[in-house]
C-alpha cells in the first residue's frame, strides 16, 4: 500500500465501506515500506505488533465516525511508546524502550490508529538534515542525493515517499515546518501548548511542540483534531477549548489580511523568491489583501534562540547518566567515569557541541550576557509578531531560504546549519502556530511557504493553507523517488 | 565582547556537563564553540532597555494538582529498564564524594 | 586577640503531605526500595512535573508562622549538578523567586527573646537516597520528590546557644503549623551551618565555613563550639581559614575536612520551563491565616493569662502542638486549668518520659484525662485514688468505668456516711470519753475505724468535719 494518492477521507471510506480491512491496510503498509525503505531509509524500527492491533480493529470493526480508525501512522523516533523502542537516533538510548506511552501517542491508538513505526530524526532533534542520526541517513524521497530536511526528516520522508499517510514530528527551530518544505508535504507546528509533550523527549521545552506532517491541509487539520487538547500530565498544555480545525476549512480567504515581512524574503534563493510571490499573488486572486509588514527583531532570532535553545537543551539531557536506563559505559570503575564516559559515548558531536554551548550560555560568569539577553530578545520577537497580528491575520514567508541541499554538504559548519531554521524560529519563539505547505519547485525540489497565525489560532492557517491547495496543483505532484 | 575562550574552558565546561574530549577534538571544539559564543556576543549590541524576559511562552498559570497519593505500578518495569540493580536499589560505582546536594 | 561569631543556618524540612511536590507517588517512608516511584521520579525521558497544590499552600503556611513577605508570582528554577540521587541531573526549586523572604522569629535565649532574620524560605523537592558500600552504591528513589521547605536564616547568630534556640524555636513554630513532624532523628528537619569568626571591631565578616552531618540540635552546639575553637587557633597561629566543608564527627565532637570548595559552585540555575508561574491571591492568604493553628507564643500568653497557669507549665505545655492541643481540649470539656496543667506536667510527662514515647502515641486521651479531673474536682475520687485511674487510662480504659468496677468512689455524702459514724461512735464509747477527756488522739483512732468501715472510700474531709460535729454535740 502506497499512500502517494490517498487521503485520509478516501481511506476511512474504503474501511467503513469493507473494501479493505486494516489488516490489509497495515500489511500493505508494511510490505511498501519494507520495499521503499530500502533507498528512503526512514525508519528506525517497525512495529512488530502492528498486525495484531489492526487485527483487533477490524474484530470490533471499523467506527464511521471516527476518521483514524484502522488508520497506519508513524511517530517521530523521540516520541516514547511501550510498544517498541524510542531512540531518539542516540546511542544513548539505542535499546532503550520507554515503559509508558506519550499523550499523543495514547490518544491516537486510543482512535484505533496504528503505530507501524518510529521515524529516524537527528539525535535528540538536534539537526535539520537528519544527519545527525547515529543509526542512519534518510534520503529525501525527491531527490536520494538530497537531505529529507530536519529534525523530523524521517516522518517527512515517510510521508512523501507514502510509507504512510500520516505521521507526527516534533518542531522547537523549525523540525515539522522544514523537513516538510524540503519534501513537499504539509507540516503544523502548532500553537505552543496546544498538543501535550507528555512523552516527547524533551530538547527545548519552552519551544518544543509536536505536530502532524501529512499529504494535504485538510489530513492536516484531522490529525491536529486528534492529538490537540490539556493534558494533566503537561502543565504547560492549554486549557483553551479545541475547535474542529476541519469546521471552517472551506471557507476561503475572501477578505483575510496577509502580511509578509520584509525581513524574511532577503538572501532567498531565486526561485523560492518567485514562488513565494507566486503564492502572494494567489491569495491576491482569492480575495486577500497582501502587504508588507517588518519585523526587525527577526534578525536576532536564531542567535538568541541558539542560547536560549542549547541551555534547555542542556540541561533536558542532564538525565541521560548512565545510571538509570539507556546507555552505560561498561568499564567505568568510579562514578565520575560512569558519567563521563557514558555521556561521551552516548552522545553524537552535534549533541556534544550543544550541552556545551547551552552549559556556557548559563554558567555563573554569562548567564545574564547570554540566556537572560536572549529572553529579553525573545520578548522583543513577541512583541513583533503583536504588532503585526494587531492588523493581519496571517503571515507569509518562505520556510527555507533554500530547497532540499546535498546530503554530506553542510555536515563541517555549525553555523551556517543554524542558519537554516532562521525562517522557522521566530514562531518557536514567540509560541505562534506555523505551517508549511508546498507552493512550487526549483529543479524538481519542492518549495515550501510558511503561514504563521496568531496563538491558538490554527484554524485560519488551515484556511488559508487549503484556499492554496484549492488553487494550485504542486500538493498533486508527487515524486519520482528518487529523482531524475 | 567576551574573551576567546581557551582549550582549559572548553575542558572545563565539559566537566561542568560530565562530557569528555580526547585531546585531538579540543582544538576543533574550541574553535567552534568560539564561533558560536562570537554569535552569541552579538546578543549585547541589542537594546533591550526596560524588557522584560521571556522564559516560556504557555498560556497557563498557577497550574496544580490535588495531593492525593497514586501507585501507577511502574517499580518493576523502571528496575528492569536500569542498567545494574540490587535488591530493588539502582547500582553504581561507589560515591566516594559524599557531599549531597539539597 | 578576642573574635566574635557569625553564624546562619539553612534548615531542610519536609512536608507531610500525602503525594510528592511534582509526582503523585506516596510521600511515605519504610517501604520497599523504589516503591514509591514512577516515570517522573525516575526522571523518564518525557515526563514532566506538576505541582502539588498542597506543597505551596504549606509554603505559604509556613512563610505566615516566620513573618515572611508572600512572593505573590514565584515560579520554579532548575539547579543543575550531577548526582545518582539526581534523577533528572536538576533540582527543581526556587531560586530568584522563593515563596517567602524577609521573615523572623522571636526566640527564647538564656538573656530574654532575640528576634532572628529569615532571609528566604522556599520550595523544593528532596533527592533520592545512596546507600554506600565499599565498590558500590546503591540507589533508592522513594524520597526522590518529597517536598521541602528550605529555611536560610540571616546571619544574626553569634553563638552556639543562640543557634540552639533559633533551632528549638522554628522547630516549635514549624511543628505548631502542622506541615511537617520536624524530627532530626527522623530526617524531616536537617540543618546545614555556616559560620565564620571575625576580630572584634572588624568591619567584613570571616571566611565562612559550611558543616555538614548535623543530627540533633545538640551537635550543632557541639559543632559550633569547635569550630569556633578550631578557627580561633588556625587564626592565632597566623593560618588563613579555608572555603571548605566540615564534617561533625559525632564520635569525638570534632569537625573534619569533607571537601574544598575552589571557586564558585555553578548550579547554571534557569527558570523551569516545564512549570508555569504560580499566582497565590490574597483570598487564598487569608484562608491559610485562617487555618493557621495559633502559635505557641500566643498559646503561652493565654495560658498564663487567661488560665492562671504558671509560665513554666505555660512553657512545658507548649513543647509539641499535640500537648497543646491536648491541654486545650481538657480544658475545654470542663477539666480546671490547673489542676489540667499539673496532670500534665506531672503524671503525663512522667509517663512520656518513663516510656520514650510520644503524647500521640499513646492511649491517654484528653477526653479522659478531663473525667478524671472532673471526678478530683466534685470530690468523687482522692488524688491518692487519682493516681491508680491515671495508671489505667495510660491502658486506654474509661476512668468512671473502672473507678466503678474497683469501687473507687469517695464516699462524701453527708447522709450515708452519718449512720456508720454513729456506729462507730457507739460501738467505742471509751474513745469517745478520751476525747471528751482532752485527748485529741482519739479522734485518729475513730477517723481510723470509720475508714476501715468504708474500706477507705470515706472523705476524710467531710468524716473529719462531721465526726467534730457528732463528738461536740
Ligand atoms: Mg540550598
Ligand atoms: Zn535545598
Amino acid at each position: 500500500m502506497n499512500y502517494l494518492n490517498k487521503d485520509l477521507n478516501s481511506l476511512h471510506q474504503m474501511l467503513v465501506n469493507k473494501e479493505i480491512s486494516a489488516v490489509d491496510l497495515v500489511k500493505g503498509t508494511l510490505s511498501n515500506i519494507k520495499d521503499t525503505d530500502q533507498e528512503i531509509e526512514a525508519f528506525n524500527n517497525l512495529n512488530d505488533r502492528a498486525l495484531e492491533d489492526a487485527k483487533a480493529v477490524d474484530a470490533r470493526g471499523i467506527d464511521a465516525n471516527n476518521i483514524l480508525d484502522g488508520i497506519p501512522l508513524a511517530l517521530k523516533d523521540n516520541i516514547v511508546t511501550k510498544e517498541l523502542p524510542t531512540t531518539a537516533s542516540s546511542n544513548m538510548l539505542k535499546n532503550f524502550t520507554s515503559i509508558y506511552d506519550a499523550t499523543v501517542a495514547k490518544k491516537l491508538s486510543d482512535l484505533g490508529s496504528i503505530n507501524v513505526g518510529k521515524t529516524n530524526m537527528d539525535e535528540f532533534a538536534m539537526g535539520s538534515s537528519t544527519e545527525n542520526s547515529a543509526f542512519k541517513t534518510t534520503h529525501n524521497p525527491w531527490d536520494y542525493s538530497k537531505v529529507p530536511g530536519g529534525s523530523s526528516g524521517g516522518s517527512a520522508a515517510a510521508v512523501a515517499s507514502g510509507e504512510v499517510p500520516v505521521a507526527l514530528g516534533s518542531d522547537t527551530g523549525g523540525s515539522i515546518r522544514q523537513p516538510a518544505s524540503f519534501t513537499g508535504i504539509v507540516g503544523m507546528k502548532p500553537t505552543y501548548g496546544r498538543v501535550s509533550r507528555w512523552g516527547l523527549i524533551a530538547m527545548a521545552s519552552s519551544f518544543d511542540q509536536i505536530g502532524p506532517l501529512t499529504k494535504n491541509v485538510f489530513d492536516n487539520a484531522l490529525v491536529l483534531n486528534a492529538i490537540s487538547g490539556h493534558d494533566d500530565h503537561d502543565s504547560t498544555s492549554s486549557e483553551k477549548e479545541v475547535p474542529d480545525f476541519t469546521e471552517h476549512i472551506q471557507d476561503g480567504v475572501k477578505g483575510m489580511k496577509i502580511g509578509i515581512p520584509k525581513e524574511y524574503v532577503n538572501k532567498l534563493a531565486p526561485d523560492v523568491s518567485e514562488a513565494i510571490q507566486n503564492a502572494a499573488e494567489t491569495f491576491k486572486k482569492l480575495g486577500a489583501q497582501v502587504d508588507w509588514v517588518s519585523m526587525p527583531n527577526s534578525k536576532y532570532g536564531v542567535t538568541a534562540y541558539n542560547a536560549l535553545q542549547t541551555a534547555e537543551a542542556s540541561s533536558n539531557l542532564e538525565r541521560f547518566d548512565g545510571i538509570r536506563y539507556g546507555y552505560r559505559a561498561s568499564d567505568a570503575k568510579t562514578l565520575d567515569e560512569l558519567y563521563i564516559k557514558s555521556r561521551s559515548e552516548g552522545f553524537g558531536d552535534e549533541v556534544k557541541r550543544r550541552i556545551m554551548l547551552g552549559t556556557l550560555s548559563l554558567s555563573y560568569d554569562n548567564v545574564d550576557k547570554y540566556y537572560k539577553q536572549a529572553a529579553k530578545i525573545r520578548t522583543l520577537i513577541i512583541n513583533d509578531f503583536k504588532k503585526v497580528f494587531a492588523d493581519h491575520d496571517l503571515i507569509l514567508s518562505p520556510t527555507s531560504r533554500v530547497t532540499a541541499f546535498t546530503i554530506g554538504v553542510e555536515d563541517q559548519d555549525p553555523i551556517e546549519m543554524y542558519m537554516n531554521d532562521i525562517l522557522t524560529i521566530p514562531a518557536n519563539m514567540a509560541g505562534v502556530p506555523a505551517m508549511s505547505q508546498i507552493a512550487g519547485f526549483s529543479n524538481s525540489l519542492p518549495i515550501g511557504m510558511q503561514l504563521m497565525g496568531k496563538p491558538f489560532d490554527e484554524s485560519t492557517i488551515y484556511k488559508a493553507g487549503y484556499a492554496f491547495e484549492q488553487n494550485t496543483d504542486f500538493h498533486k505532484q508527487t515524486p519520482k523517488m528518487g529523482g531524475k | 565582547m567576551a574573551d576567546k575562550i581557551t582549550e582549559e574552558q572548553t575542558q572545563h565546561i565539559a566537566g561542568l556537563a560530565k562530557l569528555e574530549l580526547k585531546q585531538a577534538e579540543l582544538p576543533e571544539f574550541t574553535q567552534q564553540l568560539n564561533d558560536l559564543l562570537k554569535m552569541l556576543d552579538t546578543l549585547e549590541k541589542v537594546d533591550t532597555t526596560g524588557v522584560e524576559p521571556t522564559y516560556t511562552v504557555t498560556d497557563q498559570i498557577n497550574v496544580t494538582r490535588k495531593d492525593i497519593a497514586e501507585d501507577w505500578g511502574e517499580r518493576d518495569a523502571l528496575l528492569k529498564n536500569a542498567p545494574d540493580t540490587s535488591d530493588g536499589l539502582i547500582k553504581v560505582p561507589a560515591i566516594i564524594d559524599e557531599s549531597e546536594d539539597e | 586577640m578576642n573574635f566574635e561569631t557569625t553564624i546562619g543556618l539553612e534548615v531542610h524540612i519536609e512536608l507531610k503531605t500525602n503525594s510528592k511536590i511534582y509526582s503523585p507517588s506516596a510521600a511515605q517512608f519504610g517501604d520497599e526500595p523504589n516503591s514509591n516511584t514512577n516515570v517522573i521520579d525516575w526522571g523518564y525521558p518525557g515526563t514532566l512535573p506538576v505541582v502539588n497544590k498542597q506543597v505551596v499552600a504549606d509554603g505559604i503556611t509556613a512563610a505566615l508562622a516566620l513573618h515572611a513577605k508572600i512572593e505573590r508570582h514565584p515560579h520554579f528554577d532548575r539547579k543543575n549538578y550531577f548526582y545518582p540521587d539526581n534523577p533528572k541531573g536538576y533540582q527543581v526549586t526556587q531560586n530568584d523567586t522563593p515563596t517567602a523572604r524577609d521573615g523572623w522569629i522571636e526566640v527564647d535565649t538564656k538573656n530574654g527573646k532575640k528576634k532572628i532574620g529569615i532571609e528566604e524560605m522556599h520550595i523544593e523537592e528532596d533527592a533520592g537516597k545512596n546507600t554506600h558500600e565499599q565498590k558500590y552504591s546503591y540507589v533508592d528513589l522513594n524520597r526522590q520528590g518529597t517536598p521541602l521547605i528550605e529555611i536560610v536564616s540571616k546571619p544574626d547568630m553569634s553563638t552556639p546557644q543562640q543557634a540552639y534556640d533559633y533551632l528549638e524555636g522554628l522547630r516549635q513554630r514549624i511543628q505548631f503549623t502542622g506541615i511537617s513532624d520536624v524530627k532530626m532523628e527522623e530526617g524531616s528537619m536537617r540543618v546545614d551551618v555556616n559560620v565564620s569568626i571575625r576580630p572584634i571591631g572588624s568591619k567584613k565578616l570571616g571566611q565562612k565555613v559550611e558543616l555538614k552531618n548535623l543530627n540533633s540540635f545538640n551537635y550543632v552546639k557541639k559543632a559550633l563550639e569547635y569550630e569556633e575553637q578550631r578557627q580561633q587557633q588556625v587564626l592565632m597561629a597566623g593560618g588563613e581559614i579555608n572555603s571548605e566543608t566540615r564534617r561533625f564527627d559525632e564520635t569525638n565532637g570534632k569537625t573534619e575536612l569533607m571537601r574544598v570548595k575552589e571557586g564558585k559552585d555553578d548550579y547554571r540555575y534557569f527558570p523551569e520551563p516545564d512549570l508555569p508561574t504560580l499566582s497565590i491571591s490574597d483570598e487564598w492568604i487569608d484562608e491559610l491565616k485562617d487555618s493557621m493553628p495559633e502559635m505557641p507564643a500566643k498559646r503561652r500568653d493565654r495560658y498564663v493569662n487567661q488560665l492562671g497557669v504558671t509560665d513554666y507549665d505555660a512553657m512545658v505545655i507548649t513543647q509539641t502542638k499535640e500537648m497543646s492541643d491536648f491541654y486545650d481540649k481538657m480544658v475545654e470539656l470542663g477539666a480546671d486549668p490547673k489542676l489540667a496543667a499539673n496532670y500534665l506536667q506531672d503524671n503525663v510527662n512522667a509517663y512520656l518520659n518513663d516510656n520514650q514515647t510520644n503524647l500521640e502515641d499513646t492511649k491517654i486521651t484528653p477526653e479522659a484525662m478531663a473525667t478524671m479531673i472532673k471526678m478530683i474536682m466534685d470530690d468523687t475520687i482522692s488524688s491518692k485514688m487519682a493516681k491508680k485511674v491515671f495508671k489505667a487510662v495510660t491502658k486506654g480504659k474509661d476512668p468512671k468505668q473502672f473507678v466503678e468496677e474497683k469501687g473507687l468512689v469517695q464516699l462524701s455524702d453527708p447522709k450515708k456516711l452519718q449512720p456508720i459514724i454513729d456506729g462507730v461512735l457507739n460501738d467505742n464509747q471509751q474513745s469517745v470519753d478520751d476525747y471528751h477527756n482532752g485527748k485529741d488522739r482519739a479522734v485518729g483512732y475513730l477517723v481510723g475505724q470509720i475508714m476501715k468501715q468504708t474500706h477507705g472510700q470515706a472523705n476524710p474531709q467531710v468524716v473529719n468535719k462531721l465526726l467534730k460535729g457528732s463528738l461536740d454535740k
